[in-house]
């Protein structure tokens, strides 16, 4: 594979690289700003963010979509989804994708389920 | 006919081999489709994890209160020895990549040298891992279990977590460790804690100033609820049962064991891969230091393993956002 095959543009192509090694540089500095930015909100835990949204925490909701832009630039950039073909990088991440999601799903629902049991049933579990 | 022979001609060039529809090499397709499955394994585990927690969404443990340590350093520090680990494991990604990429310009001497550093941001990882779960396993600050399977943790009036060493009472007490030699032979304990039950209770009695954390979260502050001083006493010794003191699988000071379970489990088989991706990416430095890859004219073995160790480290974001985070 010759270095000028990689394509060397992140956000639809707002930063544009000149070689494939500072595009790497360019994506380190922001996976460490991304990661800085969830450790200062765990560390705080702004009171802002203590509202619930579709059954999680704000907060949590922000620690989701943050980690998964940090798993697209890992995989994109990283490991140079960006470069193969649509056919590969759609195999790859919607299978995960697809089963994933409905795994969470599923369990996630019976989780809530057996503790909504728990706290509201008629077994007492602290004692 | 003529046609069906001239078809047949063009199967012979679509189907004959030799053809790379997704432009990926045999060997880095494979790679994908390994790392797909083995991402719904750890899914599996985090989903799970994920179950538990929504199940004691209650009294599961906050992870600011228990991944408190950082090496050489006294005092409460939540998330900074974590955020270090994530950023070495992403550091050594980079320099995997750099080695992919010098590998790519068949530049042996910097191949080399990014293996090296990826390798050396391995172990740095992978022992900062195995201090962190030594300090997990040893524990903090000891704590009471309930009979129900709770966990009853002291603070004094500030909120600051007591130890039980700060204030347990020594009380007359026969119980001894039960071992092998002296008990029934198939049958032994690992060991005590250094208090008794009856230990905390007296010197929880005699001071004043201390009171029960419960393991229950409050809501409304997201922080574990302290209870008033009659209350603490109250919930002491009437719930009250053992002494517990760090965490393995069935004990656990931190809160439900199933938390230490799933730590030692998730980390420990997240760890697993990384001490298989140091030991593969030891074969590729070596085998970049030989010009194995030199002679071969090609450097792909470096991306294929270089896939594998993005991987690892692209789990453990997740692990770090699941288990330390969220």
């Amino acid at each position: 594979m010759a270095a000028d095959a990689h394509k060397l543009e992140i956000f639809r192509g707002l930063i544009k690289f000149k070689s494939n090694t500072q595009k790497i540089w360019g994506v380190l500095i922001f996976l460490s700003i991304v990661t800085a930015i969830e450790v200062v909100l765990g560390i705080y835990k702004p009171e802002v963010f203590n509202g619930h949204f579709i059954g999680l925490k704000v907060l949590n909701w922000i620690f989701i979509i943050l980690t998964l832009v940090k798993a697209y630039y890992i995989t994109w950039d990283f490991m140079h989804m960006r470069d193969e073909t649509a056919s590969l990088r759609r195999m790859v991440v919607w299978t995960g994708v697809f089963l994933i999601a409905y795994l969470i799903f599923i369990l996630l629902q019976e989780g809530e389920y057996v503790g909504s049991v728990f706290t509201n049933g008629f077994v007492k579990n602290d004692f | 006919m003529n046609t069906t022979v001239v078809d047949a001609g063009t199967d012979e060039k679509t189907w004959g081999g030799g053809k790379r529809p997704l432009k990926a090499s045999y060997g880095k397709l494979m790679m994908w489709f390994f790392i797909t499955s083995d991402s719904l394994t750890f899914t599996g585990f985090l989903a799970s994890y994920g179950f538990s927690r929504f199940k004691f969404s209650e009294i599961w443990p906050i992870a600011d209160d228990v991944f408190t340590h950082v090496p050489f350093i006294h005092g409460n520090y939540p998330m900074i020895f974590v955020a270090f680990m994530t950023f070495i494991l992403i550091m050594s990604s980079v320099t995997m990549v750099l080695a992919v990429d010098a590998g790519s310009k068949l530049d042996k001497k910097r191949t080399t040298i990014y293996m090296f550093l990826t390798v050396l941001g391995g172990f740095i990882f992978l022992s900062s891992q195995a201090w962190e779960w030594s300090t997990f396993i040893k524990g903090d600050y000891g704590a009471v279990t309930t009979h129900g399977g709770n966990v009853i943790h002291f603070v004094d009036n500030d909120g600051n977590r007591v130890a039980l060493k700060d204030f347990a009472i020594g009380q007359p007490a026969e119980r001894t460790q039960h071992l092998a030699k002296n008990g029934l032979w198939f049958n032994k304990e690992s060991g005590l804690p250094s208090y008794t039950f009856d230990e905390v209770v007296a010197g929880f009695e005699a001071n004043q100033n201390l009171l029960v954390k419960t393991t229950y979260t409050d809501p409304a502050t997201g922080h574990k609820t302290i209870l008033s001083r009659s209350e603490s006493l109250k919930e002491l010794k009437t719930k009250g049962k053992d002494v517990v003191e760090g965490a393995n699988l069935i004990h656990n000071e931190y809160g439900p064991p199933l938390f230490a379970n799933y730590f030692f489990f998730i980390t420990g088989f997240h760890g697993f891969h990384v001490s298989i991706g140091v030991m593969l990416n030891i074969i590729i430095f070596f085998n970049v230091i030989l010009g194995t890859y030199e002679r071969r004219g090609s450097y792909e073995m470096v991306e294929k393993v270089g896939l594998y160790w993005h991987f690892v480290d692209l789990v453990w974001v997740f692990v770090f956002t699941f288990f330390y985070l969220v």
